[in-house]
Parts: structure tokens; sequence; C-alpha cells
């Protein structure tokens, strides 16, 4: 029923630095998630997850609400401390870190907010150098090469002097991942980098995280529509309930019949050209 | 270019400061001339005698009374302003002030009651600046929930404190004799009338330090003001950044409290003119608002013991002129700035 997919709708050329990755013989894990255990008071959220994240991966994280995404993020994230099993990033827990070098490793694409305080597009990209800062407060010539990099990938560069805050919501999202961007670690998670947003802007999210991965970098998205998850990402995580219930290559791991567990409803997809659909 | 901008926009800030440095000496009841008030200053800075036109009653009004006087009015602003930045970008939420914690209603408490019981409480100074640090550690412990504290949480607490410390001012009041009852009042309206050298200087050792850590701080407290977690995954420790931050900046308003009173508004008020300068980024508004706060306070309090015969209490001139700006600023600015 449905297709291999590891391949964008934008053309080959831009999954083809992962796809190649991938074909080395899947790169050594970035981040590996062994046996994660983690409760809220009695409430057991996470009943032993592993994941791995590796390099030039977009890897979807697909699950219904209250299946324990936020919570694997948060863990990994080093937010929350897990009950049992390792987060690590190579062979070092997380733990044994720190909040500084765990930043220059992962970065992280909350989900919208709005600041308190009206900070400019550049200030909030800036923010993002914080993992690389010496004892100065300055920055360096090399951290304002990396913020306008940054904001040159998401396309933002003309606007940089403006205040955050009046941008539009995808304006908001793209900012956020330069700021990710500019913090120039191997991994990236994104928390419904999409929700909220307009058709376009949603697509446009989508392609920068998609080029983003195809560079080189790490990258997981939490995601509700399994729509883009087949059209954008290269692999897949299905969490149900606090248990990974498949994991995989989207194309061969996406099926009708997952996705029906995972929703418990009916659901059906189909193939037209070279894009799968998944509809009620 | 911003950088050079917002530097030179900050050297004239100081430069203002300087400005109504001497004035402020000047200014008052007894009639001293600014040339006489540059030859007092000049000779005791070097440690010499005093030039020979200046009298002896000259030489004490300005090197003992108002000396130190504007040197406490000035520090008080800067900790009073930089407590307020410190504070806003901590709990995320550009209306708080220093005094959130409880540390204006501990030191209240602590100054009543070493006025109605003087016996047992010695001194209102240092009675005021214990209670207003316990006061704050209260609300901390408070605050304190498995080992997290959470912004809310320490506002609320604060308030809960700043209650229960607010009702033992009252029953002082109630039991106090009328002279009492009046030095009560007095010293919540807050003023700088019997500031001493040893004031001073004791003010000028608590604030340089703090205001040194805390303009350090400023790019952790930019962070900060993201919230805890987007704090985290930028590399800072949140929990142990604002501890740091709120201990240092309630450490230099508590001493300032309990020197001169009660003085409202300044620390809500400055850090909003200087983000209106300089913008959000706290590197910048740290300085600034302490700048503006010294500038402001000096002000207010020359204005204080020269508008009329008599004194007026410093807090009653910082709010007159504080509140109408906070409301130009919420209805007029707020949208433009805060969207």
């Amino acid at each position: 029923m449905v297709r291999q997919m590891a391949n964008g709708p934008f053309g080959e050329s831009q999954s083809a630095p992962a796809l190649a990755e991938m074909a080395k013989g899947g790169a050594e894990a970035l981040l590996s998630v062994e046996d994660v255990r983690f409760s809220y008071g009695a409430k057991e959220v996470l009943k032993g997850v592993s994941l791995s994240v590796t390099a030039g991966t977009l890897r979807g994280l697909l699950g219904p609400n209250g299946s324990g995404k936020t919570t694997l993020f948060k863990c990994c994230l080093g937010f929350l401390k897990p009950k049992s099993g390792a987060i690590k990033i190579g062979q070092k827990p997380i733990g044994e870190l720190g909040p500084k070098r765990l930043a220059a490793k992962v970065a992280y694409v909350p989900q919208e907010h709005h600041p308190s305080f009206p900070y400019s597009v550049r200030e909030m990209v800036e923010m993002g150098r914080a993992p690389h800062r010496g004892a100065l407060p300055m920055l360096t010539k090399r951290d304002h090469e990396a913020v306008e990099m940054a904001l040159g990938r998401v396309g933002l560069a003309d606007r940089a002097n403006e205040n955050y805050g009046h941008l539009s919501g995808g304006q908001r999202r793209l900012v956020l991942v330069a700021r990710a961007l500019a913090q120039e670690a191997e991994i990236m998670f994104l928390d419904e980098p999409t929700s909220s947003l307009d058709f376009s802007n949603q697509l446009i999210v989508w392609e920068t995280v998609r080029s983003i991965a195809s560079q080189g970098l790490g990258v997981v998205i939490c995601c509700h529509d399994p729509n883009h998850i087949l059209w954008f990402c290269d692999e897949v995580a299905a969490l149900k309930n606090g248990r990974i219930l498949a994991d995989g290559p989207v194309g061969s791991t996406i099926d009708r019949e997952l996705l029906q567990t995972l929703y418990g409803r009916e659901i059906h997809a189909e193939t037209i050209g070279p894009r799968t659909f998944i509809y009620p | 270019m911003i950088f050079k901008r917002k530097l030179g926009s900050l050297l004239i800030l100081f430069a203002l400061l300087v400005g109504a440095f001497f004035p402020a000496l000047i200014a008052g009841a007894y009639d001293v001339t600014a040339g006489q008030v540059a030859g007092i200053v000049w000779a005791k800075v070097r440690d010499k005698q005093v030039p020979a036109n200046v009298t002896r009653a000259q030489e004490v009004i300005v090197w003992r009374i108002r000396m130190p006087r504007v040197i406490l009015a000035i520090t008080t602003g800067v900790a009073l302003s930089v407590a307020g930045v410190a504070y806003q970008g901590c709990f995320r939420n550009p209306l708080v002030e220093p005094y959130i914690l409880g540390v204006s209603s501990g030191a209240a408490c602590g100054a009543s009651l070493a006025i109605v019981f003087p016996r047992v409480f010695p001194g209102n100074q240092p009675t005021a600046f214990v209670f207003a640090l316990m006061a704050v550690f209260i609300s901390y412990s408070l605050a304190r929930n498995r080992g997290l504290i959470s912004p809310v949480a320490l506002v609320l607490s604060g308030i809960i404190v700043g209650a229960l410390f607010s009702a033992v001012v009252s029953i002082m009041k109630y039991l106090a004799a009328d002279t009492q009852l009046r030095e009560i009042t007095f010293w919540m309206m807050g003023g700088l009338y019997y500031t001493t050298w040893a004031d001073a200087r004791l003010s000028i050792l608590a604030v340089i330090p703090v205001f040194a850590v805390l303009w350090y701080m400023g790019w952790h407290l930019n962070l900060l003001s993201l919230g805890d977690e987007e704090a985290r995954s930028l590399g800072v420790n949140p929990t142990l950044c604002r501890l740091i931050i709120i201990v240092a900046s309630t450490l230099a308003a508590s001493v300032c409290v309990s020197i001169c009173g009660i003085i409202a508004w300044v620390g809500l008020m400055t850090p909003h003119a200087a983000r209106m300068i300089f913008g959000p980024d706290n590197r910048w508004v740290v300085p600034a608002a302490a700048i503006l706060g010294a500038a402001y306070l000096l002000a207010c309090d020359t204005i204080a013991r020269t508008l009329t015969m008599a004194e007026i209490p410093l807090g009653i001139i910082t709010s007159i002129l504080g509140a109408p700006y906070l409301l130009w600023l919420l209805r007029d600015k707020g949208r433009e700035i805060y969207g």
C-alpha cells in the first residue's frame, strides 16, 4: 500500500546526502536512548524506550497526545532525569555533560512561545551562541559569523533587526530554528515546529528542517501529521503509551495498520504519483 | 552601528548623572556656592585643608551632610534598579520589582519591632536588614518543592510572606505610642534624612560588587527570561543562575532599604526606561537602569529636601512621579514595545 518514500517531495537532490549517509551502513549513532523509563509520581510515562539518532537523518516522532513524546524529548534534553536506562551522546551519558556541554551537542527548538521581553530577531539568534561563549560578555567575530549564517539559512537575514514578537508564527519558528543552528550542535530536537502554522509556512519550516538534516545534522522532530513525516522524514519512530511500536525508514514503517493501532480508528493511505497520502 | 550607538547613549546617561551630582551638593537650605563646593570636594578627596573662603558650617554641611546623602541616593538608586532588572528577568514578568519576595515588608516589620521594642532589638537598621533577608529566605524556602523552585510559586510565597510581615507591622502600629507610630510611619515612607558616612560606605560596599555580578550575569538573565527549559537547552543551569542573581540583588536591596526605608517604584520604573532606550538585552539594561535609577533618586531626593522648608519623605516624591509614568508606559508604550 504505502510505497518507499525516502526522498522528499522537492526532488531527489535534497535528501541525497542523507541517503548516502544511510548507505554507509547506518552511520554511528550521535545520540542513543537505551531502555529509558520515566514516571511522574506513580504514573509511568516512558516504559522502556530505545531510540538512536544518526547524523544526516531526519527522524520523525509520531504518536497520539499523551504518548510520551514530550517526556522523551525532555529526557533527551536533560530537563528530566530518567528513572532507569541511559541516554548517551557518543559513549557519554548526558547526565555527566552538564548543561553547557550538553547544549553544545544538542539544540532544541521549542513550541511556539511569546517572549516576555521584546528581543529582536538577531538577539534571539545570538542567544544560540551561549554554549560557545567564553568569560567575556561580548560576542566574538566567530559568533557573529555563525549568527549571520544561521539567519541566512532560514532566509531571515533581512529581518534581523525586527522585533521577534512582531513576526508571523512561521517566521518565529524559523527564528528558533536559526537559533538552534547558531548553536552549532550535532543534534537538533524540534517539538511540533509546525503546529498552528498555515499550509505554506508548514512547508517552509519542513523544507528548512529537511535541508538542515541533509547537511549532516541528526534531527528529531515531533509532529502530529503522518503525511508530513511521510513526505519529509527519513526515519520514523512511533510511540504509544510510553512504548515504541515501530521504528525504521518511513516508507517501510508507516502503514495503515500502524496508524490504526496508534490512533485507534479507521485510516486509509493512498499513493498518488510520487507521494503517499494518509486520509480518514 | 548598534553597539556604538548604545555605548554613546550609555556615556551620555553617565554624563547626566555626573552632571546631576554637583547641583545636588549645591542645592539646599544653607547657601553654598558652586566654587565653594568644588573647593571642599577637591580638598577632601586629596585629604587636604579646605580653602580659606569656606566656613566651618559650610564644610560640615557639604561634606558631612550632603555628600553621604548624595552617595546613598546614588547607591540606593543603583541597587533598587538593578534588582528590578534582575527580578523582572528571573521571573519573566516585566511588572515585578525587588519587593516581590518580601524585602520591603520584612524590613518594615524589623524596623517597627525595633522602634516599638528598642530594648529587645538593637537599632532600626540592623533589625530591618535581618528581617528583610529573613522574609526573602522564608519565601524562597516555601517555594521550594522537591528541589525545584518555580517562578510562580516564588512570587506567590513572596506575597504570602509579605502579608504575614505586614500583619506584624500592623500589630506594632497598634501597640505603638504616638511618637513611635510617627517614627514607624516616617520610616515606611522612606527617606535619606539622617544619612551618615557610615551608611554611605556600607551601601557602597554592598552595591558595587552586586552591580558587577549582575552586569556580568546580564547575558544569563537574557537566557533566563526565555524560560527555564529554553535556558537549559542553551546551556545555563536556570536554578543556580536564578539563585545567584536573586541572592545578589536582594542583598543590595535589603542593605539600602534597611538604611533609608521603603522607596517604591524605582525598581519598576528604571528597568522599563532603560529598555525603551536600549532594547531588552540585559547586558545594556543593567548598567543603563543603574545609571537612570541613580540619577532619578538623586533628583527626587534633591527635590524632596529643597521644594519646601520642611523635608518631604523621598518615597512620596518617587511615587508621585513614578505612578503616572508607569501608567503612561502601560497605556501608550506597552502595546508598541511588548506587543
